[in-house]
């Protein structure tokens, strides 16, 4: 019995081993992600719209100028080793190994920064990550797409600011930083200070160990300080009990901000009644309205396949991102593919796609993602190309807009990149590329 | 020094407490009985609360659903006992933890496969909000579940002690749990004597699980609300149900009344080892947690 | 018959004290080591070298870390982890402020770091014991994470503190190809898993057997507590700090804090428990174990899918891998309590006879 069962383990790690099935007229993409563990909504709802949108390409249109796409499951536990593991098994799929890498976790695109860049297979980090790879000239396989931390974050105190009647009105007000006491939630530590020398409010950090199951202590710290705003900078379980914890402390939840990875349905639904009023920032909008959404749910839910488990939850936050991170890509290859031909591309090609998108509005209404997403130009120089958010409302039931898109502020965040990807090409000896130079 | 805020912090301390105490019991009884150190307890907690909040979503009563709830985790018990543990006897604590250990990747797998992995909400009716006459008298906010939290505690250990000390099954438990060998040779079944326990556990996390999941929903993290209880454990004693209580109360205050005072001058967020510095710091004076029994060695 | 000593005759005391008394373990053991500096990185893919060979020969070194604490000296520790980070982020800042240093010596200084810390909370030890400690151990695993995330300088500022590990240099080459970032780690595996080996046969080792065994019976005849056990703790986090260096270094390349996490040390002590408490052969068996059993189930529930054609819902499949690792975990260990290092030691004494039974 022993014996048997180890033969079909080395048989199945030799096929494994030797590349699987050979594939001719397609591209690799592999979907590393989570479907277990505490941040398994984020994984299955995010991976559920890139495959989708993937499956819909291939049900609809055959693909990409005619080249299907291909994607491998792969679970990482959103735990870096496994991360890695993940990345190492699916860089060599055939045909051409993985065109593009959504690690879909701030600790896994750390690690993954060197590795790809030596691999040339393209990272996209949209909306997380390291935020100073926006930098394109030192972080050249590196996409923190749409919007950064930082980005979101300038967006999200002119938020506050518009609230308040203008951005002169922040002068003396409080903001509390409620974060994830991880890498993910102090990156914008700095960008809050620079502004709130600017604007000339007062900030103050205030750290949720992580899990961040019990904010007891945290809370009454706020009931001290009594803020006019707090920012909600949450992963997981923590989102729905800092809203709980707000309402246990007495906090109107309508004078909480969080982030996008702090407002997903996943993080309100737990709190109940507690999330009612609570806003959140999105650089993606939920539901099915949208015309991209419709096909999806055309071409791959109505024919029976889809590959959420769970079908209420087509068109939920998570699920819709997936979706608009699916476009982007598709969209890269697309580009690509003019320049490199109609065929299965390396991940250097596909870079180079990513680097030259430009979506603009006529594109956005050809793809039928208006108002599910915002325009998005990329270049060397900028690897992150859009940089608005729009703000939603919980009233219990679900997200309402509540504003347009708010662009952020770059006369704030570029020079912190700039200066930030600076040091880290000096640590590392990197030379910055000439983009002057660049096709 | 403000304090009606001092009290706020002090109260809502003893109450968290109350929460982390919850857990701990869970693994005081299992400890008590059979010398293993469960560490799976977080995942029972989060099997018991997830299978009753999707019942209840299904649309089943709520007693019902606590009742159908309370059926599984015994046969859960008893199954464990079976699987697990009777193969076990005789090993050394290490393994046995071990195997919980184990024991929790299949609970934590099969919760999820059965219900998914989907967060959901839970409403027990009682509002998590402060008591606002309190907060307008003195300031104080003070909330109406935690007050209920409390009193479930307090019933629950209540029940416990009388289980305990007054029942046939409680006598024969805490007769295994004093020498599994005598009481093996007094004609007490081990083997039903364990299975029971694993079951009153299960009832245990049930209530834990309800409390926790009221407060932060119930998801996959409900299974971290062991390490809460860890501290509380080596303070109180693996051993022993008051201390389990005494320990959480004392964790639960320390613990805020320490981020709120002093954290802020550190950069906030010593929560996360606070409570693991006092449990330590009080064992180097009482090795063996509050009332945990004294050990004697000999050579 | 594979395996029979008979007519190997020690005539002198070195002779019977050497490290493998019996001629078939030396030839095995020589050919190991010529597979695995040799043949492996000839053969080995980069997916192989890089994200299985690697990460498995760092969390050995880890397990024997673990391994020296726990099943010599009978020590629990749940503070693994922590220690691995101190070696980590320890060697970054050595090799970012003395770049003259080189990597051995900041390796080495990292490791003395680690050890320094573990001997600071060892020093409960001395009056706490069995899962008391264990728990106790946890204090250091969170504080010293909480340290490495509030102090700047740890993380060279940076914003979101993480690190990213230097190049490794030795005498002007660089380790950049995953064949020699394994044969770097290899090396520096092979030669601490012997200094331990040989630890554990000289005093110190027998010292640590008899603490653990009955510390009273061992303060009895002499054996200074205090000293052993410190000097446990010492040496088990310098092991364990080298493995969290490597591990950054050689592995994962730019870490966080939470790379570290709890977790982790429960990996690494699965590891030991699975492979065998007290034994550095163990350690491997059980690091192999580990970490090649998830991969090893998730490649075959996907080549599952593949080969029958059944979809089944992947979130499905991730969970059922977890039941499967958990109820393997649960299998062996009734199977034998006394880990992987165990079924060796009976297969080896079968093989003294096999395939002649008479």
């Amino acid at each position: 019995m022993k014996r048997k069962n180890l033969a079909i383990t080395l048989a199945a790690l030799a096929a494994f081993v030797a590349g699987g099935a050979q594939a001719q007229n397609e591209q690799f993409i592999p979907a590393n992600g989570y479907w277990v563990g505490p941040y398994a909504p984020g994984g299955s709802g995010f991976f559920g719209g890139i495959i989708d949108y993937f499956q819909m390409l291939n049900t609809r249109d055959g693909g990409i100028g005619g080249v299907k796409l291909t994607w491998e499951k792969c679970e990482t536990e959103y735990n870096n080793a496994r991360g890695v593991e993940c990345y190492e098994r699916s860089k060599k799929h055939p045909p051409t190994g993985a065109s593009v890498i959504h690690p879909l976790s701030t600790g896994i695109t750390y690690s993954l920064i060197e590795k790809a860049t030596a691999d040339k297979i393209p990272v996209i980090s949209m909306g997380y990550g390291r935020t100073d790879a926006a930098d394109g000239r030192v972080f050249p396989y590196i996409f923190p797409l749409i919007t950064t931390y930082w980005s979101q974050n300038t967006a999200v105190i002119k938020f506050i600011g518009r609230k308040e009647g203008g951005m002169d009105k922040l002068k003396g007000k409080k903001i509390v930083n409620l974060y994830h006491d991880s890498a993910y939630g102090k990156e914008t530590l700095p960008v809050l200070d620079v502004q709130a020398k600017k604007y000339g409010f007062e900030v103050t950090h205030i750290a949720v160990p992580h899990p961040g199951n019990e904010q007891q202590a945290q809370w009454l710290e706020i009931r001290r300080i009594k803020p006019d705003w707090v920012i909600l900078r949450g992963w997981g379980v923590m989102n729905p009990t800092a809203l709980k914890a707000a309402a246990r402390a007495g906090y109107p939840r309508d004078k909480m901000v969080g982030e996008w990875w702090s407002g997903a349905e996943e993080d309100v639904i737990p709190a109940g009644d507690a999330a009612k009023g609570y806003i959140a920032a999105a650089f993606n909008l939920p539901g099915t309205s949208f015309p991209a959404m419709q096909d999806v749910v055309k071409y791959v839910y109505n024919k029976g396949k889809g590959d959420l488990d769970d079908k209420t939850r087509i068109g939920s936050i998570y699920h819709t991102r997936g979706v608009v991170a699916g476009i982007i890509t598709a969209e890269a290859i697309r580009d690509a593919q003019a320049k490199y031909g109609k065929k299965p591309l390396t991940g250097e090609q596909v870079r180079w796609g990513i680097e030259h998108l430009n979506i603009d509005d006529k594109r956005l209404k050809e793809l039928g993602a208006v108002g599910l997403m915002q325009a998005l130009k990329v270049s060397c120089m900028d690897h992150e190309g859009g940089g608005a958010v729009k703000f939603l409302q919980w009233d219990g039931k679900k997200w309402n807009v509540i504003t347009d898109w708010i662009s952020s502020d770059q006369s704030i965040v570029r020079p912190m990149i700039e200066q930030s990807a600076a040091q880290y090409a000096k640590e590392k000896g990197i030379t910055p590329r000439d983009c002057s130079k660049e096709s | 020094m403000n304090w009606a805020f001092f009290f706020e912090v002090l109260i809502g301390g003893l109450l968290a407490g109350v929460m982390y105490s919850l857990v701990a019991l869970g693994f005081v009884l299992i400890y008590k009985a059979s010398g293993v150190f469960n560490f799976a307890q977080g995942s029972m907690v989060f099997f018991a609360a997830l299978t009753f909040v999707s019942l209840t979503e299904r649309g089943m009563n709520l007693w019902v659903a606590m009742a159908v709830t309370l059926g599984v985790m015994v046969v859960l018990g008893i199954v464990i006992e079976r699987v697990v543990l009777r193969p076990l006897v005789n090993q050394p604590p290490i393994t046995l933890f071990m195997a919980t250990i184990g024991l929790t990747f299949v609970l934590e797998g099969l919760s999820q496969i059965v219900w998914g992995s989907q967060p959901h909400g839970l409403e027990l009716g009682i509002p998590d909000v402060p008591m606002e006459w309190l907060s307008k008298s003195a300031n104080i906010n003070i909330s109406q579940f935690d007050l209920f939290a409390a009193g479930v505690s307090g019933v629950l250990v209540a029940v416990l002690a009388v289980f305990f000390q007054k029942t046939r099954i409680g006598r024969a438990l805490r007769a295994v749990a004093d020498d599994h060998q005598a009481a093996l040779a007094v004609g007490i079944p081990l083997q039903h004597i364990w299975a029971i326990v694993w079951a009153v556990a299960g009832f245990v996390a049930l209530v834990a699980g309800l409390m926790w999941g009221a407060r932060n929903g119930v998801q996959y993290s409900l299974t971290f609300v062991a390490l809460k209880a860890l501290p509380v454990l080596i303070l109180g004693g693996f051993e022993s149900i008051p201390g389990a209580i005494l320990g959480g109360l004392i964790i639960g205050a320390s613990e805020k009344l320490a981020e709120v005072y002093i954290g802020p001058y550190f950069g906030g967020g010593i929560e996360s080892w606070f409570a693991y510095v006092i449990a330590l710091l009080f064992l180097l004076v009482r090795p063996e947690g509050l009332f945990g029994e004294k050990r004697i060695d000999r050579v | 018959m594979l395996y029979r000593e008979a007519g190997q005759f020690k005539t002198t005391y070195a002779e019977d004290q050497q490290i493998f008394p019996i001629r078939q373990d030396r030839i095995a053991m020589a050919l190991l080591l010529v597979v695995a500096f040799v043949v492996v990185p000839m053969i080995a893919n980069q997916y192989w070298l890089a994200a299985i060979l690697t990460p498995f020969l760092i969390l050995a070194l880890a397990a024997l870390g673990l391994n020296i604490l726990t099943g010599y000296a009978g020590q629990l520790s749940l503070g693994t982890a922590a220690f691995m980070a101190v070696g980590a982020f320890m060697t970054y800042n050595f090799v970012l402020r003395m770049p003259w240093l080189g990597i051995i010596p900041s390796l080495v200084l990292a490791g003395l770091c680690a050890a320094g810390v573990g001997i600071a909370f060892g020093l409960p030890s001395l009056r706490i014991k069995g899962f008391y400690l264990a728990v106790a151990t946890l204090a250091c695993q969170f504080f010293v994470l909480w340290v490495l995330q509030r102090v700047g300088w740890f993380s060279n500022h940076s914003t979101s503190g993480v690190i990213t590990a230097q190049k490794i240099v030795i005498l002007g080459y660089e380790f950049v190809s995953p064949a020699s970032k394994y044969l770097f780690t290899l090396a520096v595996v092979a030669v601490m898993a012997l200094a331990a080996k040989n630890l554990m046969r000289s005093q110190t080792g027998r010292a640590f057997m008899a603490v653990r065994d009955m510390d009273v019976a061992a303060s009895v005849i002499g054996i200074r507590m205090m000293g052993t056990k410190l000097l446990a703790f010492g040496i088990s986090s310098f092991y364990c700090g080298v493995a969290g260096a490597l591990y950054a270094f050689c592995y994962l390349g730019t870490v966080e804090p939470e790379a570290f996490s709890l977790d982790l040390s429960f990996r690494v002590l699965f590891m030991i428990i699975i492979g065998g408490v007290g034994s550095i052969l163990g350690s491997f068996l059980g690091a192999a174990f580990i970490t090649l059993l998830p991969i090893i189930l998730s490649v075959l529930s996907g080549a599952f899918s593949h080969v029958t054609g059944i979809e089944i819902s992947y979130a499905v499949l991730s969970n059922f891998e977890l039941i499967v690792f958990g109820g393997l975990i649960i299998f062996f260990l009734i199977v034998e309590p006394q880990g992987l290092a165990r079924l060796w030691q009976i297969t080896k004494e079968k093989l003294r006879l096999w395939p002649f039974p008479h």
